[in-house]
This record gives structure tokens, C-alpha cells and sequence, in this order.
């Protein structure tokens, strides 16, 4: 008895002393970093899956894209707002408790003006303790949607924001640097260890998270280093470097298929690539044309027409990818047979319309586009330059990382750009107010339909759900009819996955370490 | 045969000792004639090559990744092939050579001509001139000189606005590698004006009280040609293989207008996937280009240095 108690003492202390040993350590790569730490500041998928390691929300999806419950146990609708019963005994990195008081201080910084989530958290008007842990969420009348809108809200421990001086997030567009952009302090699964942008960022398991036991996941140490290129994270892969590659290069899947003690797994992603015209601007900064020509409907219409949608899938995308005529796919309400086939591909009338609209000989304008964020991103951008060079627009590609790409979508700056967008909450609403609404702050076309304004923000409120999906319909049609953007396909996502580990994949391109088990 | 029978123009132009040289050196003459051959080919690349690759109208994206004509699934207009743009690789690597030796000739001359004139100055007039300006080489000889060509780039891109650093990407870079090769100029050409100026046809020209740049300029600069063309022609390789390095680290010339080593660069994300002739022909090409120059070169140095002989 003595002696059992002194070996399991022992080698307790073994493993204390030498924590290589059981460690389960998971390597993994992909072409960017996350662009911040800070929760609030950019609305970004890697960058909420990164944070969705370390800080948590109310209500989350798992891999199915369900919602799960998260920060909150169970939730409730109300005329006026949705209850929801916080999960008791949960407790930040740094040891304080999780509190309904940390809730409404959440929602008021996902609120702030520097807050990338404004879009979502508005729907929020205000948070009512109800207790210790029960909040209601106050919305502005009915909101049926509501905790669909909430799965990339974080919560953040209203001392320790306090103590850091980080109330409002991270000014990402002025290049604002704050303590909450190199450390981190929330309640879930994995706490920061290190963080070098770019280079290495560690996460280590945190043995207090409220879900240990409740989940499959046995990994230990998550560690993440971007590689931009394509094909070194192929050969990191290959030689045994990393574990999982999020985006391996399409042209390279069948070679990491056919190699021993790997694997590959495809979905259909949650995810339309696609690019915007400015039709807002009176004088294009980058054309060698007088004025505006994306104000006329042909010359938008011509652009469509230009881009051979299949051609791209088949050459670039390797097969991988569903040419659209819509900006958010299947598996979204509001994505319809009717509104998702492409604009066709037709050189020959995209060259009439041109001429129609006084462009017989095309004119200049330069592409901005991201090198290191999509699928192919720059070789789509490559081969669009070819495409409409046929129906005689010169364009000038500027492709570039996306973290000097994005400011400027996001600051209007851009005459002609690709953007790629992803909809976690699988509703339009969404879509429409980022993209669509005059208003939305990723919306660089200057698109302003009235019709879509209003339809945007009814479809808030509406809770008949027919009627809703109707006026989600009718507000696609106006998009469809109007043209403020050029889509070319919805991705398909591929992952690169080293078999001694086990990932199941999702359609919205996100790595969940909780459900990941190593063997 | 009479002896006396005055030599035609060929037979003194034979007799000359650079070209006995050339035609008794093997090596010389397939340099020569690989390098006039790739020059050639590249210069008129417009009227050889089955396509213009540059003119983006021109390409069809469903022709992207055809293997060379030989292999199956090839097509007959694509000798060697297309890459993934469903460029012609034949016609794109003559326009990159074309680029490639635009820019390695251009970037010699630019630090020939800074070199000499620096080199010629610092050892003609001596003294404290002389010492800053070889320190001045030594200090940028001790930084490796590709990195200083990136440097330059990267200072070099930065200042220019948008919209014309594609077009003057070209530019920059020739800036680039010029500046760096300089000091090799101006070491050779110090040496050797440091030997003329004591002859005596240089102090007679000083006693008749020519002026210091009639001098240098009429009578030391012609006589320092020789081992500064030797180095320009070894320059040049490496110049070549400056803009490849550059191109293919992505700071070089653009991908819609592209060189050797941007070729390369574009070609080595696909050689996992098996395509491996968008890399391997404009490779193969680069290596053929800079081996003859540098033969040609090492043939100079032996021909042109009359101790070697």
C-alpha cells in the first residue's frame, strides 16, 4: 500500500519533470497568421479561429455547424431580447470568474466603435442583469436569429480589460497596438503561451476549462507557424514537419493523398469568392477612364460576362470549387436555385455591352487582390486579368498580403478588389449587412439599393419566418438584377491531415482542437 | 605561296592573337555560339516565338498545364508545354531570357560604368579621394550582395506609388544589382590606372600640361579596358543570376511580365503536383545561358592577360 502510493507519487513527479513525454503536441500550418489577438477587432476568419481557441462565446457550432451551447447553458426567445442562462463555475486563464457583469461589458466593446463586429453585436441593443448568471439580451423588437448572430462574439473579463487599458479593441484600420493584441485572457479550452505575428504562436491546454472530460480532444500544445508558400507547406506536411495543413495548394492534393500516413478531407465550404466594383466613387483612382464606368449597369454586366467561371474551376481550383452567380452559398438562407447559377460566360456580348456603354476600347484599372488568404486567390486574380483583357479592359493586378489588402476594402480605397466571405450565423442577414447595405463596413462598392436597405433591416424583426425568406428573396433578386459584384465560385475546402490525428473538418474552414484527437 | 605576298584583311585578322586564341580554344567557340545563339533567340524573341506571352488577350486558360508536345495529352502548338495560366512555355522563356539578359546587360553597364569612373578617380588623383572611395567598396564588399540587391529593391519599391511599381519594377531592379556590382569595377580599374599613370606617356601628357580628366579619360581609360571587360563578362552571369535570385525570392520582376527566375519561382509551387516543366525548361535555360557567358568569360580572362598566355 505504502509502496503503491509512493510510486504513484513518483511517477506523478515523472511527468511533472519530463512533460514531452505525454504531451500530445499538435503541429499545424496555413498561408497567413491571425491578424490580432484582440476578440473585437477584425472580423476575420483565422483570426476568429485562433480566438475561438482561447476565448469562448455564448452559444457556438460544432463541426456540423450546429448550434452548441458554450458560455451559456440554455437560452430563451422573448418579444423583446432572448434570455440566456450563463454556465456557472467558469473561470478566466487568469483565475477570475466568468460573470453576467463580463457579458454586458463584452457587448459593449464588440459594440465600440473600433469593434469589427458591430454588424453582429448591434443587434444587441443592450444587456440586462438578471442575476450573477442569467442575462437578458434587449434587441430592438423581436429577433429570431439572434444566437446565430452571436457564435463570434468572445467574452472578455471586464477587470482584466480594465487593469490592461484595453475597454475599447484594437483600432486595426490606424494600426493601433494594445495589450490585448499580443496577450489574451479568456475562459476557453487553450490559453496563449507565446505569440510571435507571423513566426510561432503556442497554446497550451488549459486543465480548468469547464468542458475537460465533455470533449473527445486529448491535444495538449497547439502549435501554429504560417508558411506562406504553398509549396514549403506541402513539403513541411510531407516530411513529417506538421501535422495538418489547413489549406494545402489544390494542384498538390492528389500528391498528399498518394503519400503514406496522410490524408485529405473535402467539404463544401461556407465561403463565396467573388470581387467588387466601385460604382460609388465619381472619378475611378486607377483608370485611364473619364469618370465612373462600373456606374453604368452594361459595364458591371460586361465583367460578369468576361470572367469564364468554369474555366477557372477546372484549371486553377483543380475541380474544387462551384461556380456562383451569388455572393453566399448553399447551406445559407437565401442561397436559391433560382438566384445561384452564374451570369454565364460570353466574351462576345460583354464586348457589345462595353461598346453600348461608350467603351469600345475598354479602359485601365487596376485589381487588388490578396496573395496569401484564398484558394488560388492570386491565380484567380492572374487569370481574370487575361479574361477581360479579351474584351479589351487592361488590368493592372496588384496582389498583395492580406493584411495590407483588407484595410483597404475597409477603407474604401479600392476601385476593383477580390473579397471572399464566409457567414457564420448560415443567414443572409449577414451578407446583406456587410456587403450589401449602403452602410456596411465591408462594402466598398458604393452599392446602395433602398430596397435592400429596408430588407435588411426588416428582416431583423421579422419573425414570421415565411414572410422573412421571402423578403430575403426578393432582396437576391434586386442584387442579382443590380450587379455590384462579380462572383466566381464558392470554395471547397480541402485539409491536409497527417493520419496519426484525427480532425473532423467544417464548412467554415475553422480547426477545432476540441474535437481533435491524436492517436 | 610567295612570302612576300602582301596578308588579306582575313589572314591579319587571324593572325591578330585574341581571335588565334579564340579559334584554337574549343570551349571559346561553343560559348560564343551558345551565347550568340541565346541572345539572338531572346532579342528577337517577338518574331520567334509562337506566341506573345505578355499580351494577356493572347492566353486561354483552358490550355493551362499541357505537358510538352512529346508526352501524352500534349498539344503540337505547345512544344514545351503550357504553365498555369495556359501560357506557351517556349514563348515564355524566350521573352524571360529576353527580360533576364535586358536586365543583367543593362545592370553591368550601370555598375561598369559607375565603377570605372569611381575606380579610374580613385587611382589617378590618390590620396584622400582614393581612400574614401575604396572604402567606401570595401565596406559594401563585406555585405553579401544579394541581400544589399534586396535592400535597394525593397528601399526602391517603397518610394514609388502604386500604380507604377509594376512598371518600373523592371527598373528597380536593375538599380539593384548595378549598385552592388560597382565595387568590382572600380577595384580593377583603380589597379590598372594606378599602373598607367607612372608610364611615361602619361607624365609626358601631364608635363604638356594636359588637364587631370583629359588624361584620365583619353589616355589611362583606354588602356584599363581589358581586365574591366574580362570582369563585365563574368558580371554579367552573375547579374543574370542577381535578377533570377531576386525574381524568384518574389522582389524581382512582376509574374504578368515574367523573367527566368520569376518563371522558376511560379514553376516551383507545382512540382509536387507533377508539372514539372513549367520549372524545369526555364531552369534548364538559365543554366545553359549563364554557363556559356561564364566560359566565354573565363576565356577572356586567359586571352586578354598577357601573363595567363
Amino acid at each position: 500500500m505504502h509502496f503503491k502510493k509512493l510510486l504513484t507519487v513518483s511517477v506523478a513527479a515523472l511527468t511533472v519533470a519530463n512533460p514531452a513525454l505525454a504531451e500530445n503536441v499538435l503541429r499545424w500550418t496555413s498561408q497567413g497568421d491571425a491578424l490580432t489577438m484582440d476578440p473585437h477587432s477584425q472580423n476575420e476568419g483565422p483570426t476568429i479561429a485562433m480566438n475561438g481557441q482561447i476565448y469562448e462565446s455564448l452559444v457556438t457550432r460544432d463541426a456540423e455547424l450546429n448550434l452548441q451551447p458554450e458560455l451559456a447553458e440554455s437560452w430563451e426567445a422573448g418579444a423583446d431580447g432572448w434570455t440566456f442562462n450563463l454556465r456557472k463555475g467558469v473561470k478566466f486563464h487568469d483565475g477570475a470568474d466568468f460573470t453576467a457583469e463580463d457579458v454586458v461589458f463584452s457587448f459593449e466593446r464588440a459594440n465600440h466603435e473600433a469593434s469589427d463586429y458591430k454588424e453582429q453585436a448591434k443587434n444587441v441593443t443592450s444587456v440586462e442583469v438578471i442575476d450573477d448568471h442569467t442575462v437578458k439580451l434587449m434587441t430592438d423588437g423581436p429577433n429570431p436569429i439572434l444566437p446565430n448572430q452571436l457564435t463570434s462574439i468572445y467574452m472578455i473579463d471586464k477587470g482584466w480589460a480594465e487593469a490592461n487599458n484595453v475597454v475599447a479593441p484594437q483600432d486595426f484600420k490606424a494600426k493601433e497596438e494594445t495589450y490585448a493584441v499580443r496577450n489574451s485572457n479568456g475562459t476557453g479550452p487553450f490559453a496563449l503561451v507565446s505569440r510571435a505575428p507571423d513566426e510561432m504562436t503556442v497554446l497550451a491546454r488549459n486543465a480548468d476549462w469547464w468542458g475537460e472530460g465533455m470533449f473527445p480532444g486529448n491535444i495538449d500544445k497547439i502549435e501554429y507557424r504560417p508558411i506562406t508558400n504553398a509549396a514549403t507547406r506541402v513539403a513541411a506536411l510531407l516530411s513529417g514537419e506538421v501535422d495538418f495543413v489547413l489549406d494545402p495548394p489544390l494542384q498538390d492534393i492528389k500528391r498528399i493523398e498518394s503519400s503514406d500516413g496522410l490524408g485529405v478531407k473535402t467539404v463544401a465550404q461556407i465561403r463565396s469568392i467573388f470581387f467588387g466594383m466601385d460604382q460609388g466613387i465619381d472619378q475611378l483612382r486607377t483608370s485611364d477612364a473619364e469618370g465612373n464606368p462600373f456606374k453604368d449597369a452594361k459595364v458591371r454586366e460586361a465583367f460578369n460576362l468576361a470572367i469564364d467561371k468554369a474555366a477557372i474551376q477546372r484549371v486553377v481550383m483543380e475541380g474544387l470549387s462551384f461556380p456562383t452567380g451569388m455572393i453566399t452559398p448553399p447551406g445559407v438562407l437565401g442561397n436559391t436555385p433560382e438566384n445561384d447559377p452564374s451570369y454565364g460566360f460570353d466574351p462576345t456580348k460583354a464586348k457589345a455591352l462595353l461598346a453600348e456603354a461608350g467603351y469600345p476600347d475598354g479602359f485601365s484599372i487596376q485589381l487588388d487582390c490578396p496573395n496569401n488568404r484564398y484558394n488560388n486567390d492570386e491565380k484567380i486574380c492572374q487569370a481574370a486579368v487575361a479574361m477581360l483583357a479579351k474584351i479589351g479592359v487592361k488590368v493592372n493586378l496588384d496582389a498583395i498580403p492580406k493584411a495590407q489588402h483588407f484595410p483597404k476594402i475597409q477603407k474604401r480605397e479600392t476601385d476593383f478588389y477580390m473579397l471572399g466571405w464566409g457567414v457564420p450565423t448560415l443567414d443572409s442577414h449577414y451578407v446583406f449587412s456587410y456587403l450589401l447595405d449602403g452602410e456596411g463596413s465591408w462594402n466598398a462598392t458604393g452599392y446602395s439599393n433602398p430596397r435592400v436597405n429596408e430588407i435588411t433591416t426588416a428582416i431583423v424583426t421579422e419573425i414570421d419566418i415565411d414572410k422573412r425568406t421571402a423578403l430575403i428573396d426578393e432582396a437576391w433578386t434586386h442584387v442579382k438584377a443590380d450587379m455590384p459584384y462579380v462572383p466566381i465560385h464558392h470554395q471547397v475546402l480541402a485539409w491536409g491531415i497527417a493520419d496519426n490525428v484525427d480532425i473532423p473538418i467544417a464548412a467554415d474552414d475553422a480547426f477545432r482542437p476540441r474535437y481533435a484527437v491524436m492517436k | 605561296m610567295q612570302q612576300d605576298h602582301p596578308m588579306t584583311r582575313w589572314e591579319r585578322f587571324k593572325d591578330n592573337d585574341i581571335v588565334w586564341s579564340f579559334l584554337h580554344s574549343p570551349g571559346a567557340i561553343v560559348a560564343a555560339a551558345i551565347t550568340s545563339i541565346a541572345i539572338l533567340a531572346c532579342l528577337f524573341a517577338p518574331l520567334i516565338a509562337p506566341f506573345d506571352p505578355f499580351d494577356p488577350s493572347q492566353i486561354s486558360l483552358w490550355d493551362g498545364k499541357l505537358p510538352p508536345a512529346w508526352i501524352e495529352g500534349g498539344q503540337p502548338q505547345y512544344l514545351l508545354g503550357t504553365d498555369n495560366q495556359g501560357r506557351d512555355m517556349l514563348s515564355t522563356i524566350l521573352y524571360g531570357g529576353r527580360l533576364s539578359i535586358l536586365v543583367g546587360l543593362a545592370a553591368v553597364c550601370l555598375g561598369m560604368v559607375l565603377g570605372v569612373t569611381l575606380g579610374v578617380i580613385s587611382g589617378y588623383v590618390g590620396g584622400v579621394t582614393d581612400a574614401v572611395i575604396m572604402r567606401i567598396a570595401d565596406v559594401q564588399l563585406t555585405i553579401p550582395g544579394i541581400l544589399l540587391a534586396i535592400l535597394i529593391n525593397g528601399i526602391g519599391r517603397a518610394f514609388l506609388p502604386l500604380e507604377l511599381r509594376q512598371e518600373f519594377a523592371i527598373y528597380v531592379v536593375i538599380f539593384a544589382i548595378g549598385l552592388t556590382d560597382w565595387p568590382q569595377f572600380a577595384r580593377v580599374a583603380r589597379g590598372a590606372t594606378m599602373v598607367e599613370a607612372n608610364k611615361e606617356y602619361v607624365q609626358a601628357a601631364r608635363i604638356i600640361g594636359l588637364p587631370g580628366w583629359r588624361i584620365m579619360l583619353r589616355h589611362i581609360l583606354p588602356n584599363t579596358l581589358r581586365p574591366v571587360l574580362v570582369i563585365a563578362t563574368i558580371g554579367l552571369a552573375l547579374a543574370i543570376i542577381a535578377e533570377a535570385t531576386l525574381s524568384f525570392l518574389g522582389q524581382g520582376i512582376p509574374p504578368t511580365t515574367p523573367s527566368l527566375g520569376t518563371l522558376i519561382r511560379v514553376g516551383n509551387e507545382y512540382l509536387f503536383s507533377g508539372l514539372w516543366w513549367i520549372t524545369f525548361f526555364p531552369a534548364i535555360a538559365l543554366v545553359v545561358l549563364v554557363f556559356a557567358v561564364n566560359l566565354l568569360g573565363d576565356w577572356m580572362r586567359d586571352a586578354l592577360n598577357p601573363k595567363l598566355r
